[in-house]
């Protein structure tokens, strides 16, 4: 086989979640009453980016073959952070969005080192860490309210030369800084191996911890660029218990969306970013068919289960029937 | 190679699991440029032995001196950068990545923090086409190749890093023949470059080819070493074996075994790569074994019979009678009355949180039941009956099974098949890992089924209880059955040479003959 075909095979997943938004999202712009214009673009790339950076966070820890249930709750503790520090002169910004950032990470470090050296299931530890920082996100905005810096806001949520979303560029950023580099060092393919066959990891040698540990820590500090974000739209800070949950569940949904295997060690951010962005476009058409918005859950979920049943194939093949339960 | 300096000695190293001595003060020498095989039957401590070599297992007691000077491995990479290569009988491959990440992975080569991809691939290819396997592509996912391909990349990961010693652990074990050839011509070669290299193999004809020096471990120690070619065949048999039978036994009944008429039967069974058209037939009464080295399709012959493979070929008999078996629910249904006892009885066979109760009645839960409902004062009679008849040790019916002793846990799986009443059981290693009392009283068990008119099949690693239990034992070896030993044939040496295929050629029962 030539080179390219395995890289087709390997980038399966993240293709297919490619092909699911384009085709969703072509459906979504031709319906439109304004169509395929800068605006459209604009509006729906604000949307996606905040469930996009969430589910690039929960990539990160469900390719070690983990869970991270508090990121929804550490992207509404960075939003409520946010919504105190992200204001004032130039240099005060700056300052602002560093603590706000290195908080992120300090949660997701926190979580990683939980589950790492605390030994304790990657579920139960996030269930409790989001528990806290939900806390502390109340205790910051126990009301919705703040303010931020809207010089800033405006120029990330905007466009660029007139048509590129600001906001889709971060995101390249993003992906160009954190997650590419990440994937391609010796810590991320440690996260993979781990996630993929720990023993067989062990065995040969692969530091598994300080992988998973890195995978924990970013994901935090994307979570924390999404709460950013949600504050750039916002511009306030609001602790909605709601809202951090249903980003937790859909950075699932959208993870699975774009191809990465809850069992680990296999998927990319990429497809994540995609499974996002189709997800989000769901509420999106339904909107342009005039369809009552109550629907949205309900199909959101019924999309989301036809995508898992697509995974669920392998079954088939199966020939030892005690290998179902592996 | 008399005479030349060891690059790595082992003294005195002693390793225990709980109550079971793995190694008792085992010696290793090693030397540069020469191949050196390891021997011993299951559990003599061969695995251990490599184990704390490769820095898997830390040993309780005793040295290890690598070029003379003291050395002790915290873990796989430690052992690794001194040198230490081994390939694991269990791959040691990471499934969802490329052959080339998996033979860097230890020390992936890197450029401005990153693996440098071009370097990835230059020496994926190297290693392969050192490992003679330039036919397997550097990208291909782990997870896609076949078994015995995955064994090269695995040789290929070794000899990547750089190894000054090799160990090979049953390497050949999923190869066929002509990947068998190209690994030793590799072997040879390495040893030529001044490897010094360890074979850990069962085939007697691969180490009579390769090896220059021999060890032979039984019980954790290490009972002899030889030059190769020094002893024959049966003396080497002869050194693994050595052991006293420790078990008392019950009588064996005197009659011929084959007059039974057969309540289970099999007719050319084959399955995947791992089983190959086995025949057998197990009377009423009768006790049959399934005897050879681990892992050559015996567990996969029970659960054949027991309904969970799919795809199999061949068929299945009960009372005469051809029978399709879908499922275990089908097995255990009345019409044909099997029980497996699993050999995992930790996941396959108990639910350790939930009671001594609970995990009894489980598996006849329908037969206790009317319309749904449980008849309460029938389960408590067939409990009491089965904790009296394995005289099950417990504080009480009603505290989780994972409190019991290993033993006990495993009369309690025994018990809830048995209050079934199957007419066939089959045995998938009981007494692994439990005590000498138990163990003895479930031969008594064993044989007092047989003797109310059960049919057994009987899969034990251990060679005493298959002589010591067992009218006849069929060995099987690489899925086929190789050799039937009934009555005086039955003898440690005859199950070791027929499990180490050292007669292969002319034992065997005639097989497939005809299709």
């Amino acid at each position: 086989m030539k080179d390219w075909r395995y890289w087709l095979a390997e980038q399966r997943g993240t293709l297919l979640a490619f092909g699911i938004f384009i085709v969703m999202f072509f459906i979504y712009t031709a319906n439109h009453p304004a169509g395929f214009t800068a605006n459209v673009v604009q509006t729906a790339s604000n949307k996606g980016v905040l469930l996009a950076f969430v589910a690039m966070a929960q990539t990160l820890v469900v390719v070690t073959a983990g869970i991270d249930l508090s990121v929804g709750m550490i992207f509404t503790l960075t939003n409520c952070l946010a919504s105190w520090l992200v204001i004032g002169t130039g240099i005060e910004t700056a300052f602002g969005v560093v603590a706000v950032l290195g908080t992120g990470l300090l949660c997701g470090a926190i979580n990683g080192a939980i589950v790492i050296y605390g030994r304790l299931q990657p579920i139960v530890a996030t269930i409790a860490t989001g528990a806290v920082y939900f806390g502390l996100a109340l205790l910051l905005r126990p009301f919705p309210g703040g303010s931020v810096n809207e010089d800033l806001a405006d120029a990330l949520t905007g466009r660029l030369f007139g048509a590129v979303p600001a906001s889709l560029v971060v995101l390249l950023a993003v992906v160009l800084v954190v997650w590419v580099p990440f994937s391609r060092s010796v810590l991320g393919r440690a996260a993979y191996a781990a996630g993929s066959s720990e023993t067989a990891a062990y065995m040969s040698g692969v530091p598994i911890r300080r992988g998973k540990f890195a995978a924990y820590a970013l994901a935090g500090l994307l979570a924390a660029i999404g709460g950013l974000f949600l504050t750039f739209f916002t511009y306030t800070g609001d602790a909605a218990y709601a809202s951090g949950n249903a980003y937790t569940l859909f950075s699932i949904a959208a993870v699975v969306l774009g191809g990465v295997s809850l069992f680990g060690g296999k998927g990319s951010a990429i497809g994540a970013i995609f499974g996002a962005l189709a997800f989000r476009t769901i509420g999106d058409l339904l909107f342009v068919f005039d369809f009552d918005p109550l629907w949205q859950p309900l199909f959101q979920g019924v999309i989301l289960l036809i995508a898992v049943s697509l995974g669920a194939f392998a079954l088939f093949r199966v020939r030892n029937r005690l290998e179902w339960f592996l | 190679m008399d005479g030349a300096v060891p690059l790595f000695r082992m003294e005195g190293i002693s390793k225990r699991y709980g109550g079971v001595r793995a190694l008792e003060k085992a010696e290793l020498l090693v030397t540069s440029g020469s191949i050196h095989a390891i021997l011993g039957e299951n559990g003599a401590g061969k695995s251990t032995l490599i184990k704390v070599m490769a820095g898997v297992v830390a040993p309780d007691e005793g040295r290890m001196t690598l070029d003379g000077s003291e050395v002790t491995f915290a873990s796989p990479a430690a052992a690794n950068k001194a040198g230490i290569v081994c390939i694991f009988q269990e791959l040691s491959l990471v499934p969802e990545l490329s052959v080339a990440d998996n033979i860097v992975i230890s020390d992936p080569p890197t450029r401005f923090g990153m693996i440098d991809r071009k370097a990835q691939r230059r020496i994926a290819e190297e290693a392969l086409a050192r490992a003679g396997a330039s036919d397997i592509h550097p990208l291909a996912l782990v997870k896609d190749l076949p078994l015995s391909r995955r064994q090269m990349v695995e040789i290929a990961k070794a000899l990547a890093r750089k190894p000054r010693i090799l160990i090979l652990d049953e390497a050949t074990s999923a190869l066929a023949g002509a990947d068998v050839a190209k690994i030793f011509s590799v072997l040879k070669r390495l040893r030529r470059e001044g490897l010094a290299l360890l074979y850990i193999s069962h085939r007697m004809n691969e180490i009579a080819e390769l090896a220059d020096q021999c060890t032979v471990f039984r019980n954790g120690r290490n009972v002899a070493s030889y030059t190769a070619g020094s002893k024959s065949d049966n003396e080497v048999v002869e050194l693994m074996i050595g052991r006293e039978y420790s078990h008392i036994f019950p009588p064996k009944p005197a009659r011929a075994a084959s007059a039974a008429p057969p309540v289970l039967e099999a007719r050319k069974l084959s399955w995947v790569d791992r089983l190959d058209n086995v025949s057998l037939t197990v009377g009423a009464g009768e006790v049959v074994g399934l005897g050879g080295l681990d892992g050559q399709g015996q567990r996969e012959l029970l659960l054949a019979f027991f309904g969970v493979l799919r795809g199999l070929s061949g068929q299945i008999l009960i009372d005469g009678r051809p029978v399709a078996i879908a499922s275990p629910a089908a097995a255990r249904d009345d019409r044909i009355g099997m029980a497996l006892i699993p050999e995992d009885r930790k996941t396959e066979g108990l639910m350790l949180p939930m009671t001594v109760r609970e995990n009894l009645s489980f598996a006849a839960l329908d037969r206790l039941s009317k319309a749904g409902v449980i008849d309460r004062a029938a389960e408590q009679r067939l409990i009491d009956d089965m904790v009296g008849l394995l005289a099950i040790r417990t504080a009480g019916l009603d505290i989780p099974v994972g409190a019991l002793s290993g033993g006990n846990q495993q009369k309690v799986v025994i018990a809830k098949w048995l209050m079934r009443q199957p007419r066939i059981i089959l045995l998938n290693d009981p007494t692994r890992g439990i005590d000498v009392g138990t163990k003895q009283e479930l031969y008594q068990l064993m044989r007092k089924l047989a003797d109310a008119g059960a049919a057994i099949l009987f899969y034990s690693t251990d060679y005493d209880e298959l002589i010591g239990c067992c009218d006849r034992v069929l060995v099987l070896y690489d899925g086929a059955v190789k050799r039937e030993l009934v009555g005086v044939e039955l003898t440690e040496r005859a199950l070791i040479s027929s499990a180490l295929n050292i007669h292969g050629e002319n034992a065997g029962p005639t097989q497939g003959a005809d299709a």
